[in-house]
């Protein structure tokens, strides 16, 4: 009898979730969903918007030169040129007249020869189907340009300046040192600056304020500190503790738990244990960071940090962990041992504290 | 009869023993709408690829159990044929893409975007997404990481990504800020102890608290060892003793004798014989940085104070070089005579100082 009400009850209780489960709209990540539309609302790049506007006024937009965008990630150099495409053609025409390659497309010299070439050649009228006007040219976008071979770059050259009358190019990157030479002298560069603080807090407050994310206080100032002027992963890190936390409030320990950082805590004891001149200490709390799962390489920046800020040693005492630091992350990013990497930075950073209180 | 470590492997979100609030949140994440692409990092036995079934289980149901293994040819730009083994179940597709060397960037890209294109059958019951495992993250090449950055964002809407690595630091940044990273810690010794003492009461042992406290120690905060060895003590030994010894791997205790013949003595015929003992332990198929590390820990605590920091930077300095050569050999022995002549140095002064 028991058996039986059980089976009933459960019953009607899967029938519920059910009809429950109805679907729901596709979530985009909030990184595209807050993408700029126009090249109006790109933040903070005052001179780039600027140039780039005037040249935009429908008469002058046979002017546009080949852009070359540098700067660091997450500034929005992919927004703004998106935006551009878009202000021009409009989201119709823009499948059809922009070419948008990057890292992960196949993108050696044969694809420069064959698919680049063949785009650019193509001549485009100067309206629209629907007898707007536009402008008469296509634009090839070449996003994480940095990442090309050399000879892809190098076979690039002379098809951008031939097809000057129908295609312009724009060649996106974060070091401009790793485009050749021939190469930049073709285009005009623009910079893009890190972002500056104010308007990671605006925007981010923002989009707390659409999303209806509920945040303790400092929550977004943690999230400026640690994303470094990165609007891309300050909205990143936003997205994904609103969705770790649900309805609850985000708190900083999150923040600081998604973004893998180290807690201060835990450098003040390595940086505790150099000093007490015990290699075992130092042995076992290196030993520590590496079994709590810490990123080596976020480690030493941190260090890094901490020591340039140091008040106790000398400026040479620093000069000598700073060049061994600079060793130890190359090393790290050749793909050595972690554990072995830190102990030798720890042990360096000992030998130098020791000497700093002999000398004193 | 399978292993403790499989029989033991707890298959929900819910049945996991440690990082309770992990799992919590791994669990509101499997329940949110959007499901963002994921990377798990820590050290090795802390649980990482147990926690990746069990979100894997929480978001498809116990459908994702059902393996099979399949073989997959990938074409190079160059012609070239790479075969790679894939697990897969209806739902997910692991590989571990550094298999295929320096051609990883192809696999990624043709595997990714053939998952990708196909949607799932039957989306109305099921997330609409698939779930493409790739392990091994940091010993990707540069090339692949670059192809998986735009990859990773053009197909959102058909798949997504578990990484999972032991570290993140070879890892480039920009597929870092595109993943949640979840960071998975190794389990402390007392939680190891309790995991002993709870599979021992399964299967019907008694175990006494010192042995846990000592195999937990002796594992290093790996569970997966913890348990192996446990299940070894079972093996050697039933009913336990709280004195009982515990047996150690075979390559350890040889590792540690070289380490003893190093510091016992410092000639050129010595270094013979000692290479003889390395090359023995890497034809077991001894990782050469494990070797490394062994070495290191044994020497360590022969040497004085400002020795050791020495002996650091020559086995941090050698490792380097290690990874980046071909033949390991030559980096470990040129450690072992670097060592000798260093500790024979500082020996020699002390006897001088002596008299």
């Amino acid at each position: 009898m028991d058996a039986f009400l059980k089976g009933s009850t459960s019953s009607t209780a899967s029938t519920k979730s059910k009809s429950q489960s109805t679907k729901e709209p596709r979530a985009v990540p909030w990184v595209e969903k807050y993408r700029p539309k126009s090249v109006d609302e790109v933040a903070y790049q005052d001179e780039v918007v600027n140039v780039l506007k005037r040249t935009l006024e429908l008469d002058q937009v046979g002017e546009l030169p080949n852009l070359l965008f540098y700067g660091p990630p997450g500034t929005g150099k992919t927004s703004t040129i998106l935006a551009i495409a878009r202000q021009l053609y409009g989201p119709e025409l823009m499948k059809d007249r922009v070419l948008e390659l990057n890292a992960s497309d196949e993108r050696g010299i044969e694809v420069v020869r064959n698919k680049v070439k063949k785009f650019s050649q193509r001549a485009v009228s100067s309206t629209t189907p629907s007898g707007k006007k536009c402008p008469p040219f296509k634009i090839v976008i070449l996003d994480e340009a940095d990442s090309m071979t050399r000879n892809a770059q190098a076979a690039l050259r002379r098809t951008m300046e031939k097809q000057n009358k129908t295609t312009r190019f724009c060649l996106i990157c974060n070091y401009v040192s790793r485009i050749i030479e021939p190469l930049t002298s073709r285009c005009s560069k623009f910079r893009f600056k890190p972002l500056h603080d104010e308007i990671l807090v605006k925007k981010l407050k923002e989009i707390c304020g659409k999303e209806s994310v509920l945040y303790q206080t400092g929550v977004i100032e943690e999230l400026v500190k640690v994303s470094e002027g990165d609007m891309r992963k300050a909205i990143t890190y936003l997205q994904s503790a609103s969705r770790l936390k649900g309805d609850e409030a985000v708190t900083i320990q999150d923040i600081i738990e998604i973004s893998g950082i180290v807690p201060d805590i835990v450098i003040d004891a390595v940086l505790e244990s150099a000093n007490s001149s015990s290699y075992e200490r130092l042995d076992s709390s290196v030993k520590d960071i590496i079994l709590e799962g810490y990123p080596g390489a976020q480690v030493i920046s941190q260090i890094h940090d901490r020591i340039v800020e140091m008040d106790q040693i000398t400026d040479k005492q620093k000069s000598v962990i700073t060049e061994r630091l600079g060793i130890v992350d190359k090393c790290l990013s050749d793909g050595a041992d972690e554990y072995l990497q830190l102990l030798d930075l720890s042990s360096t950073i000992m030998t130098q504290f020791c000497q700093a209180e002999s000398s004193s | 009869m399978s292993l403790w470590v499989d029989k033991y492997r707890p298959n929900s979100l819910a049945k996991l023993d440690f990082h309770k609030n992990l799992a919590a949140h791994l669990k509101k994440l499997a329940h949110s709408k959007d499901f963002p692409h994921l990377m798990f990092y820590g050290p090795s036995g802390s649980g990482k690829k147990t926690r990746i079934m069990c979100v894997l289980r929480e978001l498809y149901g116990p459908g994702t159990e059902k393996l099979k293994i399949q073989q997959q040819t990938f074409t190079t730009p160059s012609n070239k044929k790479v075969e790679i083994s894939t697990i897969a179940s209806n739902y997910h597709i692991e590989v571990n893409p550094s298999d295929a060397g320096i051609y990883d960037r192809v696999v990624i890209q043709d595997l990714i975007k053939t998952v990708a294109q196909s949607h799932q059958l039957d989306s109305g019951s099921q997330k609409e997404f698939k779930v493409v495992l790739l392990t091994e993250v940091d010993r990707l090449t540069k090339d692949a990481q670059h192809a998986l950055r735009r990859t990773m964002e053009k197909y959102t809407a058909t798949c997504r990504l578990i990484l999972y690595c032991n570290s993140t630091s070879k890892v480039i940044p920009a597929i870092r800020s595109r993943c949640l990273g979840i960071r998975v810690p190794a389990p402390s010794h007392t939680e190891i102890g309790q995991i002993l003492h709870y599979v021992c009461r399964k299967e019907g042992l008694t175990l006494p608290d010192e042995l846990a406290q000592r195999i937990a120690e002796k594992s290093g905060r790996n569970l997966r060892k913890a348990l192996l060895i446990c299940e070894a003590c079972r093996v050697q030994q039933y009913p336990f003793s709280e004195d009982q010894q515990i047996q150690e791997a075979d390559w350890e205790v040889y590792l540690k004798e070289t380490a003893q013949l190093i510091v016992e003595g410092q000639s050129p015929k010595r270094l013979l014989e000692v290479r003889g003992r390395l090359y023995e332990l890497l034809t077991h198929c001894i990782p050469a940085d494990i070797i490394m590390k062994g070495l290191v820990q044994q020497l360590v605590t022969n040497c004085d104070g400002s020795l050791k920091a020495e002996v650091a930077r020559m086995a941090a300095f050698y490792e380097h070089r290690l990874q980046r050569g071909n033949k390991v050999i030559y980096h470990l022995e040129a450690f072992v005579a670097k060592f000798m002549s260093v500790y024979k140095r500082f020996l020699e002064e002390g006897m001088a100082d002596f008299f």
